[in-house]
């Protein structure tokens, strides 16, 4: 199955992007994980911590963000937060 | 014609003047760099915010009960003009622009009988602007305090901003600030923020099947302060850019001007060395000569 491109911008710099696995997300209301192919979904989050998964069963690689919200279209997902830590 | 002191006094004058100018234009060549570097990282954030704004946006309908930062006041009586500028001078005709930019619009604005009020961002557009309107700057945002405008500070003007709308103080908000072009072009440019104003020409309908959660609106007022505080510190950081590259294009003037001026005084000064000192031979010859 094709990788999923992912961002993570800030307003200071683009922080991460390339083709990953997987990422979970912790939505406003509650995690949710986006593979490849995702439907387009909107979401703001949580200032908690997100994980991505670069290849099946990896080990996932945790960033915590702040304030934002989440895009998922047929590009991919784009993580837009305040701040990242 | 000036004593051989007094123009060596000068030349030296000019050298010392010239040592600072110097010096200014290779920091600011090096802020330069690093405020570039900044205002291009900006923007990928800038850009997917813009988008999602407008797709958002063309899905939300406006009515009364929209957030005011949308929608407006409903009124279009007051407006409150922006006007980002620096803290230092030494930049040339850079916060002039700014300035006369946002005069252009004040005035157009007063003709139309518009009431217009000022929020200044930085130090040096202030003087301009309290002679020519005195009672209408209604606040003064520092920025002395920060070494580079970050995020933090577009975030307190956004809030700033927020609150007097929600107050009623004014019904629509432009920022002045100068675009980043090159290091000798420097755009001053107007951009109405409150309410939003949208580039809804781009928007396809494809994000039609998008879902939210929670709803539309309830991400869009979430969205829209957020929006309003990247619209800011990107302002912020193109204005930094191009204060810098103004400064360096002004310093490297003034170096060389500074250059041209010292080659003068020295040709003048040497012309008059050499003056005295066949004057002081001639004596000397005529002297001998009368014996």
């Amino acid at each position: 199955m094709a990788n999923l491109h992912f961002e993570l911008v800030t307003p200071e710099k683009l922080v991460r992007s390339d083709d990953v696995y997987m990422v979970v997300v912790p939505g406003a209301e509650g995690d949710f994980g986006v593979l490849a192919g995702h439907a387009p979904f909107m979401s703001t989050i949580r200032d908690a911590e997100l994980s991505i998964y670069a290849s099946e069963g990896a080990e996932a690689e945790v960033i915590t963000v702040q304030g934002g919200f989440a895009e998922v279209n047929e590009k991919g997902l784009t993580v837009l937060a305040e701040a990242v830590s | 014609m000036a004593s051989l002191k007094e123009l060596k006094d000068r030349i030296g004058s000019v050298k010392s003047t010239q040592k600072i100018t110097k010096a200014k234009k290779m920091v600011a060549a090096a802020k330069l760099r690093r405020a570039q570097m900044a205002a291009e990282a900006a923007r990928p954030y800038a850009n997917e915010m813009a988008k999602v704004m407008a797709s958002l946006a063309g899905k939300v309908t406006v009515d009364e009960n929209s957030p005011k930062l949308l929608a407006g006041t409903g009124k279009d009586q007051v407006h409150l003009l922006v006007v980002a500028t620096s803290d230092r001078g030494l930049c040339g005709a850079f916060n002039a622009n700014i300035v006369k930019e946002a005069r252009v619009k004040a005035e157009k604005l007063i003709k139309d009988g518009k009431t217009v009020l000022f929020y200044m961002v930085g130090r040096k557009g202030i003087p301009v602007i309290k002679r020519i309107y005195p009672d209408q700057i209604s606040k003064h945002f520092d920025t002395t305090e920060a070494k580079t405008p970050g995020f933090e500070e577009a975030k307190a003007i956004a809030e700033d901003l927020t609150a007097m709308v929600e107050e009623g103080k004014f019904d629509v908000a432009h920022l002045f600030f100068s675009k980043f072009k090159s290091a000798l072009v420097q755009e001053p440019t107007a951009q109405q923020i409150i309410p939003v104003a949208l580039d809804t020409s781009g928007d396809e309908a494809s994000g039609a099947s998008t879902e939210y959660e929670p709803d539309e609106e309830e991400i869009l007022t979430e969205l829209l302060p957020r929006n309003l505080t990247t619209q800011i510190f990107g302002a912020l950081l193109e204005n930094m850019a191009s204060e810098q590259g103004a400064s360096m294009t002004a310093m490297d003037n003034a170096t060389r001007n500074a250059g041209d001026l010292i080659d003068n005084l020295t040709i003048i000064y040497n012309r008059s060395r050499q003056a005295a000192i066949t004057t002081e031979l001639i004596e000397i010859i005529a002297g001998a000569e009368a014996l």
